[in-house]
C-alpha cells in the first residue's frame, strides 16, 4: 500500500525513553504521573521538560508512590482522560494492586516498564520479570528494540487501548538502559499525521460523570465475577485483531513498520535453527546470526513483540517451519516446566498442537543487564544442533553467560 | 475547574435540602452511623457530583450490583487509594475542562475511606493529595474504630484497649491494643499548610457536619474531614443508641469537634461549650460502660483512659488538635 506522508519528519538523536515522551505530546496526553526509580524514569524527565517549556498541555502529578501514581491515571482515565503512566523492577511491583484493578475496570492506562532486575539484591539492569508479572490480569504487553519502535508502539498503543472494542491497559516493555538511554537517529511524524491516526478517547456510556451517574466496579461476588471475568477475555480476543488492524493503519500513514505485527523475522527463509526472544536481545543476535550465515550456518532470529495478546496461530504457523527453536528468556520462572523462562512456556504450549513440532529448548540469559554476546549465541547454536544431531536435550546447558 | 458548585451554608436543620443522593439498595447494618455520614455527605454536596470510594463497609455493603443505592457517579477505589482517586479524578477533569474536552463546570470530587483504609493504609496517598493545591477534592473518613467489614479487627484508629477479633482479652494480656488512636486531622494540618480546611465531625450533630461538608466543598484545593460513626457491631451496643453515642463521645472530650480554616482553628458545638468553661466534660466512663467492646475494663483502665482523655483538653495545643505542649520559657 502506498504512504500518505504529507510532511517530512523530523529526524532526532532520542532514546527510547524521549521517544516515548515525544509520543506522549503528541498523542495530546491528559494526565500524566511520575514517581522516581531507575530506568523508566527517564521518560518522566523528558515529559517534565516538555510541560515546563510548554511544548506539551497536560496536568503532570509527581506521586508518592508507584500504588497512588498507577492510582491516579486509573482515575483519570475513569473520568475520560487520555493517561500516560510507567515503572521499572520493584516499582511496577508496588504498584500491582492498582495493575491489576486497573485491567479489571477496563480502563485504557497505557504505561511504559523500563524493564529491571527485581533487587533484591541491588541491580538496575534488564530482566523482564517485572513487566511479565501482569501477563494474565488483562494487560496488553509488548516489547520494543529500538527508539523508532518505542515512538510507534507507544501511538498505537493509545488507539488500541482506548478502542471500545479493547478497552484493556498496554505496557510498553522497553529494556532498561540498552533502550531506555541509548540514543539512535528516530524519525519523529508530523503532529498532523498523528492527529490523523490517533482520535480522542471517548469512553462513552462507560465514562463517570454527574450527567452519566453510574456506579463502576460494584460488589459482584459469585454472582457476576465469572461474567466479568469472560468480558475480559473476549476483549483480549478482540485485540488481537484490532492490533493488527491499527499496525496496518499505522504503516500506511506512516509508512514503516514490520510485515507482521506480532514478531519480526531475520534471516529465517531457510532457517533450520532459530532464536526467539524479545526486546534489545535482538542486537547482539543479529550480529551474530549474520556472522554465522557468513559461515553457512543455516540460521535465523524471530523477534516477539506482542506478548499479550499471544498471536498463538501466526507464531505457530512461523515457528514451526524450523527444525530447532531456542527461545532466549531474559526472565525466569523458578519451578517451572522444564525450569523454562516465561516466553519458553508459551512458545512450547503454542507448538504443542501443531503438525510439525521443531524441537523447543529453553536458553535463560541477560538477566540483570547482563550483556549477550556473540559468542554466547555460537555458544546456544551449539547446543540446538547438538539436540539436533542426538535427539536429547543437554538442561545443563541452559543457563547461558553464567559462572558455576 | 475554574470554579466551586454553588453550596451555601445551611441555616436550621429545616433547611437541610430535602434530595437524597444515598437511597435505598444498601445493606449496612442497622444503626450504622457510616451510613448516615455517607447520606448527609451527598445530599450536602447534591448531584453534581463524583464520589470515590475505597474498599471497606461502605464499599462492600454499600454497591451490591444491581441495587447501588448512590444516585451520583460512583466508582470503587483500592483500600489505600482515596488520596489517588481524589487526586485522578480532580485531575483527569480539570485536563479535560481545560482543553475543552469536556464542558467546564463545577462537580464535587469526593473520595471517603474508612479508618484502615485512610489512617493506616492510604495515608501517604491522602497526604500526598492535600498538597496539591491545584485541585479541588474533599477527603472524608469515616471512621468506625476498626476494620468492621472484614471481621472487627484493631485499626490505627481504635481506641486503647479495645476488644477486637486481633485483640480480645485473653487470660494473660486483658489489654492486646496497646496503641493510642491515632490524631489524623491534627496531623494532617500540621504537615500540610497548604490545604485550607480540615474538620472533625460526627453524625450525630447532622448540621454541623452538612456545613462543614459545604466549606470543605467551596473553599478550593483539597480539604478533609474526620468523621466520627458509633457502629453497633464494632462497638458492641444496642443500635438505637448510635446517635447517643455519638454525643458522648463529644460530650465526654474523646471526641473534639473542630475545624481549621485557613490555618485557624474553631472548636464546635459541645466542644466549643466545653473549652469556654460553659459545660462540663462528662466522665469517659459514661462512654465507656455503655460498649461491649470495653466490657473487660477495669476501673485502672478506665482511669487511664480518662487521664489521657485530661491530657488532651488540658496539655495539648488546642484540645484534642496538637499532643504539643507549648512550654514558655
Amino acid at each position: 500500500m502506498s504512504t500518505t506522508i504529507e510532511k517530512p519528519e523530523q529526524e532526532l538523536l532520542i532514546s527510547g525513553s524521549e521517544a516515548i515522551a515525544i509520543a506522549c505530546s503528541m498523542a495530546d496526553v491528559d494526565v500524566i504521573t511520575a514517581y522516581p526509580i531507575r530506568p523508566y524514569d527517564t521518560v518522566m524527565q523528558y515529559v517534565s521538560r516538555l510541560v515546563a517549556d510548554g511544548e506539551m498541555d497536560c496536568e503532570f502529578i509527581v506521586a508518592e508512590s508507584e500504588h497512588s501514581q498507577f492510582e491516579i491515571v486509573k482515575h483519570a482515565s475513569a473520568v475520560g482522560a487520555r493517561v500516560f503512566c510507567g515503572s521499572s523492577g520493584v516499582g511496577w511491583f508496588y504498584a500491582f494492586e492498582a495493575l491489576a484493578v486497573t485491567a479489571g475496570l477496563r480502563l485504557p492506562v497505557v504505561a511504559m516498564v523500563g524493564n529491571r532486575a527485581l533487587d533484591d539484591p541491588g541491580a538496575f539492569g534488564t530482566e523482564h520479570n517485572d513487566a511479565l508479572a501482569v501477563r494474565d490480569l488483562g494487560w496488553m504487553l509488548n516489547w520494543v528494540a529500538t527508539a523508532q519502535e518505542a515512538l510507534d508502539t507507544a501511538l498505537m498503543a493509545w488507539r488500541i487501548a482506548e478502542d471500545p472494542r479493547v478497552f484493556l491497559p498496554c505496557a510498553i516493555s522497553a529494556d532498561g538502559s540498552f533502550l531506555t538511554h541509548s540514543q539512535v537517529l528516530t524519525n519523529v511524524p508530523d503532529k498532523s499525521l498523528v492527529d490523523k491516526f490517533l482520535p480522542r478517547y471517548d469512553r462513552g456510556d462507560k465514562v463517570l460523570h454527574p450527567d452519566n451517574p453510574i456506579t463502576v466496579a460494584p460488589q459482584v461476588n459469585e454472582d457476576w465475577l465469572m461474567e466479568i471475568r469472560r468480558q475480559t477475555d473476549d476483549g483480549m480476543r478482540r485485540a488481537k485483531g484490532v492490533v493488527e488492524e491499527v499496525h496496518e493503519e499505522f504503516r500506511d500513514i506512516f509508512g514503516r513498520g514490520t510485515p507482521s505485527p506480532f514478531f519480526e523475522e531475520y534471516m529465517t527463509d531457510d532457517a533450520e535453527v532459530v532464536f526467539v526472544g524479545m526486546g534489545t536481545l535482538a542486537l547482539p543476535v543479529r550480529v551474530a546470526v549474520r556472522q554465522m550465515r557468513e559461515q553457512g550456518i543455516k540460521v535465523g532470529f524471530v523477534r516477539i513483540k506482542w506478548f499479550r495478546p499471544f498471536a498463538t496461530e501466526e507464531i505457530k504457523a512461523c515457528l514451526s517451519r524450523f527444525k530447532a527453536i531456542g527461545v532466549v528468556d531474559r526472565d525466569y520462572s523458578f519451578g517451572s516446566p522444564d525450569f523454562g523462562g516465561v516466553l519458553y512456556n508459551d512458545i512450547r504450549a503454542a507448538l504443542y498442537d501443531s503438525e510439525k513440532k521443531p524441537l523447543v529448548i529453553s536458553f535463560i540469559a541477560g538477566l540483570g543487564g547482563r550483556e549477550v554476546r556473540g559468542q554466547n549465541v555460537v555458544e546456544m547454536k551449539d547446543v540446538m544442533y547438538e539436540a539436533l544431531a542426538t535427539g536429547k536435550i543437554d538442561r545443563d546447558k541452559q543457563w547461558i553467560g553464567v559462572r558455576r | 475547574m475554574t470554579q466551586m458548585v454553588d453550596l451555601p451554608q445551611v441555616r436550621g436543620v429545616k433547611n437541610i435540602p430535602i434530595e437524597e443522593m444515598f437511597t435505598s439498595g444498601h445493606r449496612t447494618c442497622q444503626g450504622c452511623e457510616s451510613a448516615l455520614t455517607m447520606r448527609l455527605m451527598v445530599k450536602a454536596a447534591g448531584d453534581r457530583t463524583i464520589v470515590t470510594g475505597s474498599t471497606g463497609c461502605m464499599y462492600v455493603a454499600n454497591t451490591t450490583y444491581y441495587t447501588s443505592p448512590w444516585v451520583v457517579p460512583w466508582m470503587h477505589t483500592q483500600l489505600g487509594s482515596s488520596g489517588a482517586a481524589a487526586t485522578g479524578t480532580a485531575a483527569g477533569l480539570k485536563a479535560l475542562m481545560r482543553k475543552g474536552k469536556v464542558k467546564d463546570e463545577p462537580i464535587n470530587v469526593i473520595s471517603f475511606c474508612g479508618d484502615g483504609g485512610g489512617i493506616d493504609m492510604g495515608l501517604s496517598g491522602i497526604s500526598a493529595s492535600l498538597t496539591h493545591p491545584e485541585y479541588n477534592h474533599l477527603v472524608l473518613l469515616y471512621d468506625n474504630e476498626s476494620y468492621a467489614n472484614t471481621d472487627i479487627q484493631v485499626s490505627g484508629s481504635s481506641p486503647w484497649g479495645a476488644n477486637s477479633t486481633f485483640s480480645p482479652p485473653g487470660k494473660v494480656h486483658r489489654i492486646m491494643n496497646t496503641r493510642w488512636k491515632k490524631n489524623m486531622v491534627g496531623m494532617l494540618a500540621a504537615g500540610h499548610p497548604d490545604c485550607r480546611y480540615l474538620a472533625t465531625s460526627c453524625g450525630s450533630y447532622g448540621l454541623d457536619m452538612t456545613n462543614k461538608l459545604r466549606r470543605a466543598l467551596t473553599i478550593g484545593g483539597p480539604t478533609f474531614i474526620h468523621s466520627i460513626d458509633p457502629c453497633p457491631k464494632g462497638w458492641d451496643y444496642d443500635p438505637k443508641f448510635s446517635h447517643e453515642l455519638g454525643m458522648l463521645a463529644v460530650e465526654t472530650g474523646l471526641w473534639v469537634l473542630y475545624e481549621i480554616v485557613d490555618g485557624e482553628l474553631f472548636l464546635n458545638g459541645p466542644s466549643k461549650a466545653i473549652a469556654k468553661g460553659m459545660k462540663q466534660r462528662r466522665p469517659v466512663e459514661e462512654y465507656l460502660s455503655r460498649q461491649g467492646r470495653f466490657a473487660h475494663f477495669t476501673e485502672e483502665d478506665t482511669k487511664f483512659v480518662q487521664s489521657k482523655v485530661d491530657d488532651m483538653w488540658e496539655r495539648w495545643w488546642g484540645p484534642g488538635v496538637i499532643p504539643i505542649n507549648v512550654k514558655e520559657d
